[in-house]
């Protein structure tokens, strides 16, 4: 942690965690994420909004876990039969009293984002995106949006 | 001094100043009540010994002044008037502040008391006119409002301002500014809320164990029972394992551990009301009305952390009951009420939950007005108001800064509302419920479920998912073969199946929870009915399959899915699946139609049914079928031929360390014919220490009946023939069976060179003190705290080689103890030995006509050793003449 408070200090530099749904390129704060795992076995509970994809065992803590394409409006993966879930990398982020499970296609490296390539979000974008979005980095060749955690865990 | 008696002399005291309370507010009600007065005097008595046995001078004076009162009214020289009540309720509030400066400091405060000491003496003494007493109360009013008279001990002074930690107490602090100077009276009410919170720090010392331990030793009880699940798994698959036998002992050794573990945790709720006759009397004061308290259910238990949650919410709710709900005497004439409010306060467990329920008969909740202030408050918005129907304008009440007296009273509207109650209640992840009619009165009904708790849960499966269903709310399960699946029938578009002699509603559990119907709706196998319970109604879920029972722990659900009623909680099976627990109620809702709601109804369908009828357990023997009542039943098992061994006096089992005798109906205890490869059910019975197992063919049913028996036996182990099941059917003795099993054999395995001493006594010091002394000598101590409870303990064949009894005890008294056990034959041979606080030269003489051998000051430990040792050996001697 040292070495981020370091980096932060010198050049104001943020990291964060990417991961992939649906092709966009996202990203979490690093200090969010309590752990990545791989694809889980994921209980479903029935009547809950669509965007909870169930329950998983984090070595005998329960987590929810929240579907980011439903969450996002982006298209379902094909399961094929699949349980949900199945094909799905968990990037297990600390909440306020409990843990939360964001389900995405795919984990990338830990960015470190310098403070002065942020953005704010584009007015254009979708609401829906823009409630759970703090900002965009520009890095080269693409775009890193910055997801607020508490934000995307607050479905009501 | 000694701190450990210190402490356990706080404990104690703090447990009986709690019942006191309650007392003197009833023996304002019932002054001519001897028993009562008595239990009083008793209680302050205990007080003012303990005092003087360690040296606190300053509180064994209040106390022998209180004492010598109350026992001129147990000796009806004085009258019980409210003035006197109250005098000494101002004795027990001085009292309660000295034992709160003890505990705080470790020292007596040195605080003067003589003020009201004198007024107690003069009081005693018979030199009080009733003009006196008046201004005897007049002048307590208003040392008893303010804690900062010197009258009152320093430490509360200096606690005061403290934040306290009770979750109502900052919203007090966050009042609006217009109730900010509280009329003087309305301090009244403060001293006791206070008291609550040091209170519960004594009082709950009595588990003496750092409530954090339990709380750590719970959760290793629970990753424990996941463990043991898990090992149970495997074997199951498994043939012949090997570690089937460790494993099925560390199956039974976990459930005792965590029974054990569950059970120190486990306070009756009557603990957190202790305090509100008192807090309705001095309400009646305040507000001038007639109030009356009736409290039912107070022994249902609740895990202590649900405990402490829902103290401060209740007490506030009763006061608001008391304050805005019940009307003033003149105004319930005028409506043709009785003048005399009433609130009922009850308690019980439903479907796994524990329901309390606040009904007041007072004016009921004018929705016309809260919607009225709502507005003026600005809590909802004109447009928002046009859309609000009755039932949602009531919920208005919860809303932050709601205050629905007329004026702000002295009592409870001081911006605290209901707001505030239902923060507390939903933290600990329970529900509010309000009903009220204008005019016939306002119920509350607080709904807490079993969350950090391990509970006993049916798993089975629906849309090829696993769910559970906690025990609790499970009342059978029927399984109908697919060539009777046309035997449920139709309503319109709704199932309902003919069980036995009612119709039973039926709900496809796929259905309520939307999953992928077609899965069971292909099967063409037999139908799973769950016949689950909520309030009176029963309804039954149709599963596609049922697992097996499943010790599970409940983990609440995620904030994500709190909305969701339909869930009690989750939780993880022993095969790492995480799976959800269903909550019956919830889903009886979401069905919608079968909850009933009419409280008021239910519970005395309840009372009624739970008044008349027994739970017996059915088993077949060859041809007949017999029963017993289930509450007798310890355990039912079942062994393999092989494990049943031989013995001198019959055929045993190993059995928890232990052997457990085998007896089959009529008293033999020989090998059972039949193929050794069956399993033989086992009914064991156990009391006492001791234990049997009784051989039946099978297990065949549990029937809920009214036990009437019909004719009685003359055949031994049969007690007599009831009607159950619409059959005449034999129900056996128990007794006959445990005293059957060679009762010495037992005795003898468990007795050795340590003497065995009984300890009565009611005060929980002593019994401690006296145990404690006695172990140090090495001697094997049982302590039980009524003479009822030892003449049980000595009826029931648990041999014991003195009694020491305290003389002066609620209910059967020492004296009367010893006549008894007198009475028993052989009993001569158990030495009797009275510890007494009376004067030895008055009781002596009556307590050696009782039957006493010896009687003894209290308390010398030497003089006592000595004593027991001196009158085992004596009645030894005289065993071995005879």
């Amino acid at each position: 942690m040292s070495a981020a408070t370091d980096t932060q200090a010198d050049h104001d530099v943020t990291q964060y965690v990417s991961f992939r749904v649906d092709g966009q390129l996202l990203g979490v704060p690093v200090d969010a994420v309590q752990e990545v795992l791989n694809p889980q076995s994921i209980a479903p509970t029935p009547k809950a909004r669509p965007e909870i994809a169930g329950l998983l065992n984090l070595r005998g803590q329960i987590v929810t876990a929240v579907d980011l394409r439903r969450r996002l409006g982006l298209p379902q993966l094909e399961e094929d039969g699949e349980a949900r879930g199945a094909r799905s990398m968990n990037v297990v982020c600390r909440g306020d009293d409990e843990s939360v499970s964001l389900l995405v296609d795919e984990v990338g490296d830990v960015i470190d984002a310098p403070a002065d390539t942020t953005e704010p979000v584009p007015g254009t974008l979708d609401l829906k995106w823009r409630k759970v979005t703090e900002g965009v980095h520009r890095l080269e060749g693409e775009l890193l949006v910055i997801l607020d955690v508490a934000a995307v865990t607050e479905l009501s | 001094m000694d701190d450990e008696i210190l402490q356990e002399f706080l404990a104690e005291s703090w447990e009986n100043l709690a019942q006191l309370d309650t007392e003197i507010v009833e023996l304002e009600k019932r002054p001519d009540d001897a028993d009562l007065l008595a239990s009083i005097f008793r209680t302050i008595h205990t007080i003012k010994g303990t005092c003087g046995f360690i040296g606190l001078t300053n509180l064994g004076g209040v106390a022998h002044s209180g004492e010598n009162v109350l026992g001129k009214m147990r000796d009806n020289i004085l009258p019980v008037t409210p003035g006197a009540i109250s005098l000494v309720l101002e004795a027990i509030d001085v009292i309660k502040g000295l034992l709160q400066g003890i505990e705080e400091t470790g020292e007596e405060p040195k605080t003067d008391h003589s003020t009201l000491c004198g007024m107690l003496d003069a009081l005693a003494e018979g030199r009080d006119t009733s003009a006196e007493a008046d201004a005897a109360e007049a002048a307590m009013a208003p040392e008893a409002a303010s804690p900062e008279t010197p009258e009152t001990p320093a430490p509360t002074v200096a606690e005061s301002p403290e934040p306290s930690p009770e979750p109502v107490a900052p919203a007090v602090s966050q009042a609006p500014p217009a109730s900010s100077p509280p009329p003087a009276a309305a301090k009244a009410a403060e001293p006791a809320a206070a008291g609550d919170g040091h209170k519960k720090s004594v009082a709950d010392l009595s588990i003496r164990v750092n409530v954090e331990v339990l709380d750590s030793l719970m959760n290793l009880v629970g990753e424990l029972v996941l463990t043991r699940n898990q090992l149970l798994q495997m074997t199951r698959s498994e043939e012949e394992s090997k570690y089937a036998a460790p494993i099925t002992h560390l199956n039974r050794v976990t459930t005792d551990l965590q029974e054990g573990v569950m059970k120190t945790r486990m306070q009756p709720i009557g603990n957190a009301w202790s305090k509100l006759p008192r807090l309705i009397r001095d309400l009646e004061q305040v507000t001038n009305k007639a109030i009356e308290l009736n409290m039912a259910g107070a022994e249902t238990e609740l895990d202590r952390t649900v405990l402490d949650a829902i103290k401060d919410p209740l007490t506030h709710m009763i006061r608001n009951s008391a304050d805005h709900g019940i009307e003033s005497p003149e105004a319930r004439r005028a409506a043709g009420k009785p003048e005399i409010g009433t609130i009922n306060l009850d308690a019980f467990h439903e479907g796994g939950h524990v329901i309390i329920r606040i009904a007041d008969d007072g004016g009921g909740i004018d929705p016309d007005k809260i919607l009225r202030k709502a507005l003026e408050k600005g809590v909802v918005s004109e447009a928002e108001a046009e859309r609000l129907g009755p039932p949602e304008i009531l919920q208005l009440i919860f809303k932050a800064g709601f205050s629905t007296a007329e004026q702000i009273s002295s009592v409870s509207g001081r911006g605290v509302g209901m707001d505030v109650v239902r923060t507390a209640i939903e933290r600990i992840g329970g529900t509010v419920d309000l009903d009220s009619r204008l005019g016939v009165g306002t119920t509350i009904r607080i709904k807490i479920p079993l969350t950090l708790a391990i509970i006993s849960a049916l798993v089975v499966e629906s849309g090829g998912e696993s769910f559970a269903i906690p025990q609790l709310g499970v009342v059978e399960l029927v399984r109908l073969a697919a060539e009777d699946r046309q035997k449920i029938e139709k309503i319109h578009d709704r199932e309902v199946f003919r069980l036995r002699d009612r119709l039973l509603p039926l709900v496809h559990l796929d259905e309520v929870l939307g999953l992928d119907s077609a899965v069971d709706a292909m099967l063409e196998g037999d139908v799973n009915i769950v016949v689950t319970q909520v309030g009176d109604e029963q309804f039954g879920l149709i599963v596609s399959e049922v697992f097996d029972t499943e010790e599970i722990v409940v983990k609440p659900v995620g904030r994500l899915l709190k909305d969701l009623s339909i869930y009690q909680g989750t939780t993880i099976l022993g095969d790492g699946r995480v799976i959800m627990i269903l909550d019956v109620a919830g889903i009886a809702s979401a069905v919608g139609g079968i909850t009933n709601r009419q409280g008021g109804v239910r519970t005395e369908a309840d009372a009624s049914a739970s008044g008349r009828t027994t739970t017996m357990l059915l088993f077949d023997v060859g041809e007949t079928t017999m029963a017993v009542p289930l509450s007798l039943v310890a355990r039912l098992e079942e062994f393999r031929q092989e494990e049943i061994e031989d013995s001198a006096e019959g055929i045993v089992v190993q059995y928890r360390e232990s052997l457990l005798p085998l007896l089959s109906i009529g008293g033999a205890s020989t090998r059972p014919a039949g193929e050794p490869s069956k399993p033989q059910p086992i009914i064991v019975f156990t009391e006492g220490r001791r234990s049997m197992g009784l051989m039946v063919d099978s297990i065949r049913d549990i029937r809920e009946e009214r036990l009437v028996i019909e004719r009685e036996s003359q055949q031994p182990g049969v007690l007599g023939t009831a009607i159950i099941n619409g059959r005449a059917t034999d129900v056996i003795d128990t007794q006959y069976y445990v005293t059957r099993a060679a009762p010495d054999w037992f005795e003898g395995q468990a007795s050795s060179e340590a003497a065995r001493v009984l300890v009565v006594d009611d005060s929980m010091f002593f019994r401690q003190l006296v145990t404690t002394s006695l172990e140090t000598d090495g001697a094997e101590v049982v302590a039980v705290d009524s003479a009822d409870d030892a003449l049980a303990r000595v009826e029931h064949g648990d041999r014991f080689d003195v009694v020491v009894a305290d003389l002066d005890m609620p209910g059967t008294d020492g004296f009367e103890l010893a006549r008894r056990m007198r009475e028993r034959v052989g009993s001569r041979a158990l030495p009797l030995l009275a510890l007494t606080g009376l004067d030895l030269g008055r009781v002596t003489a009556d307590a050696t006509e009782a039957g006493f051998d010896r009687v003894l000051k209290k308390f010398n430990a030497r003089e006592l050793g000595r004593a027991v040792e001196e009158l085992r050996d004596a009645a030894a001697a005289a065993g071995a003449v005879e």
